[in-house]
This record gives structure tokens, sequence and C-alpha cells, in this order.
């Protein structure tokens, strides 16, 4: 953009002014939960690895996995996990051509707010 | 590239907060982005007061009522006055929009005015469109045929012109690809809703015989697949259009062509 930038001319406000919209709040939060994900798919890698190295190292690991702060981060990491999957069920939508009108979008990005927790909830009835 | 932050030349200062209007008893406050490429200071936000009892409904209306009665440097684009020519597009009230069409009854509080994110600013509310209709041009926003001329018009079924209803409209205000935060990080290579909705009007219009020219030159990593359906594209559209909605359909006739 060599061309356009002629001079000092300043860079308008984007992130500072534009107001958050449902849609693109909803849009921010899939990436944000799949990096997450990341994060918590490392901490399933290290359980199993460690179950797998030997007997006191899975002790020291799975100590710290079920305990309090651990279960949070877990718990967490499956409300992420449903939200990026409504998400990219979403997608999936999109993708065929359909929920492309703002307001259809909008009544699926409030499916996957609600939608996750919910999901979650069920979860962790199932487990316990 | 992704900067959530401004460049220090664009950080916003405190401006000049301008008199009410004497005698005036129903007046709007109103904080708009000013910028002069003549004074070397940094853009700031002035803040100003409308007589609405002596000022038009729309935000253009007290944009002009400004310019003429308080402050005359009050730099702005405009024209038709009437959503037709797109030359107003601003950020207003946090939403891109033609500033001739929204009325200031729809906006709660004080009135903010920016000019459209994330572009190079020419002075105050005016941004620098070079690029944007580069991109314009570069998706041959015309009839592009192979076959020999005809004798009269280049004729079309009325169910083939249905097909650009929604695409036609279009008035390249730019509202749309300047509330893309694809457009944002990208925009120096992603072509951007309002360029790609052109595409779309040509690669779907029955006379056109190069759609699959058209589609080749689509295909890129960044021109057209940056587009991630975040949708404030068709959700700013002054004109009530859906880029989101052409974009997808571009993508769809990629993965169909291929079958």
């Amino acid at each position: 953009m060599a061309d356009v930038n002629r001079g000092n001319r300043p860079l308008s406000p984007h992130l500072q002014v534009y107001r958050p919209q449902l849609n693109s709040m909803t849009s921010i939060l899939n990436r944000i939960t799949g990096i997450a994900l990341l994060g918590g798919a490392v901490l399933v890698v290290w359980w199993l690895m460690a179950a797998a190295t030997s007997e006191p190292y899975f002790a020291v690991v799975d100590g710290l996995l079920t305990s309090f702060v651990g279960d949070v981060i877990l718990t967490l990491s499956v409300l992420a996990l449903w939200y990026h999957t409504l998400a990219g069920v979403r997608h999936l939508v999109w993708d065929m051509g359909y929920g492309l009108d703002p307001d259809d979008s909008d009544k699926m990005g409030w499916g996957m707010l609600i939608g996750a927790p919910a999901l979650t909830f069920l979860t962790i009835i199932a487990i316990i | 590239m992704v900067q959530f932050t401004l460049p220090r030349n664009s950080k916003i200062i405190t401006g000049k907060t301008w008199p009410k209007p004497e005698g005036a008893g129903n007046v709007r406050k109103f904080q708009i982005y000013r910028w002069n490429p003549d004074d070397g200071k940094n853009p700031q936000v002035d803040t100003y007061f409308v007589d609405l009892d002596d000022c038009g409904p729309m935000v253009l209306d007290a944009l002009i009522y400004i310019k003429n009665k308080i402050d005359p440097t009050l730099t702005f684009r405009r024209s038709c006055r009437e959503g037709i020519c797109g030359s107003c597009a601003m950020n207003i009230d946090g939403i891109n929009t033609l500033a001739c069409i929204y009325g200031m009854d729809e906006i709660k509080g004080d009135v903010k005015i920016y000019p459209l994110p994330h572009m190079p600013v020419v002075k105050d509310l005016i941004p620098d469109l070079t690029h944007f209709y580069a991109q314009h041009e570069s998706v041959m926003p015309w009839l592009e045929t192979k076959t020999a001329t005809p004798e009269h018009e280049w004729r079309q079924s009325i169910e083939d012109r249905e097909k650009l209803d929604g695409l036609y409209e279009c008035v390249m205000c730019a509202c749309c690809s300047t509330s893309c935060p694809s457009y944002w990080w990208n925009g120096d290579r992603y072509l951007g809703p309002a360029a790609l909705l052109h595409a779309y009007r040509w690669i779907i219009d029955s006379r056109d015989e190069a759609t699959g020219e058209r589609l080749d030159d689509l295909e890129d990593p960044f021109k057209l697949y940056r587009c991630h359906t975040i949708m404030n594209c068709a959700k700013s559209c002054p004109k009530g259009l859906n880029p989101a909605k052409a974009i997808a359909s571009i993508k769809k006739m990629m993965v169909e062509r291929q079958l």
C-alpha cells in the first residue's frame, strides 16, 4: 500500500471505534477457542504420555490435572470444545450456502452461545 | 498484518470544544474526528453542538450545519444526499454507514463520527480510497465477451437478469470493506467484500463469457479466501446488500467446478 500511504497520513481508528457485533464476537470467539484448545490438547497428551512413562510420573501429572485448578481448566476446555464444534457446524451450514442472512447467522450465533454451556453442563452430568 | 493498536502518528488526542450555538434550546452533542495534514499534529476529536431546531434530521444535515455555521474547515465528502452516490460513507455511532440516510434519532447519546476504519486519512473524515478502487478495477467490472458483438444489444432472459438483483445496487461506498476485520489486517492482498461482490456480479452474469478466467483470478489464498464469514459487511451495508453471501457463492463455485 506504499502508494496509498503517501506522506504522514494517519491510519483511521478501527477496533478502537467499531461497535462489537454479535457476528464478529462469535467469530473471534471461534478463533480464540480454537487456539485455547491447542493448549488443552497438549495437557491431555501430557496426561497420556505420563501414563505411558512411569507410575510416579503419572501420579504427579494426574494430581495436577485432577486438582481444583486442573478441573477448572479441563471444564473450560470442554466448554471451548463444544463452542468450537458448534461454530464449525455453522461454518458447514454457511459453506453449503444456507444461513447467510445476517439475522439467520445471528440466530445461529445465539444457538452457539447458549448451546455450548448447555452441552458442557450435560457433559459434566454424563461424566459424574 | 494484525496490529490492534494505532501507529504513533495516528493516536487520537483531545481536541477543541466549540461553543454552543447562541439561543438554542434543543442541542445535540457531536464528537468528530479531525486531522489536518498541514499542522503536523496527531488526529483529534472535536466537540460540536448542533441546534436541532435549525437542522434537518440526518447526520449529514448536522455535518453541513457544522460546516456552514460553526467550523467551515470541517472536511467531508458528500454529494447526492439520498444514498445513491456513496460519497458520505463514514463510521457513525460505531457502524459504517452513509451519513445522508442515517437519522440522528437512530443514535442514543452523543453522536460520534470517525472516517471509515483502518484507512489512510487524507483530511478529517476523508479516507484515501485509491487502493479500494484499484481492487475494484482488478475484478474487471465490465462485460467480457469472446463471441462477435451482436447487431443489437446483448440479450438476457428475465430469469438471468434477476440473478443480478442484490448485486448491481452496490454504490461502492466502501462501508462493507472497511468494516471487515480481515480487510483491516490483510487489505493489501485480500480484495474485500465490495470488490468480491462486484466480481460475483460479473461471474453470474449470463452474458459474460469470461467466468473461468474470473474464477482463476480469485483462486488465491488472499484475494478470496481471507473471508472468514465474519459478516460485518452484510450488517453494515447501507443498501441492505449481502457481500458475505456473494463471497460464499464464489467459494461454492470454486468447489463445484472441480467436481
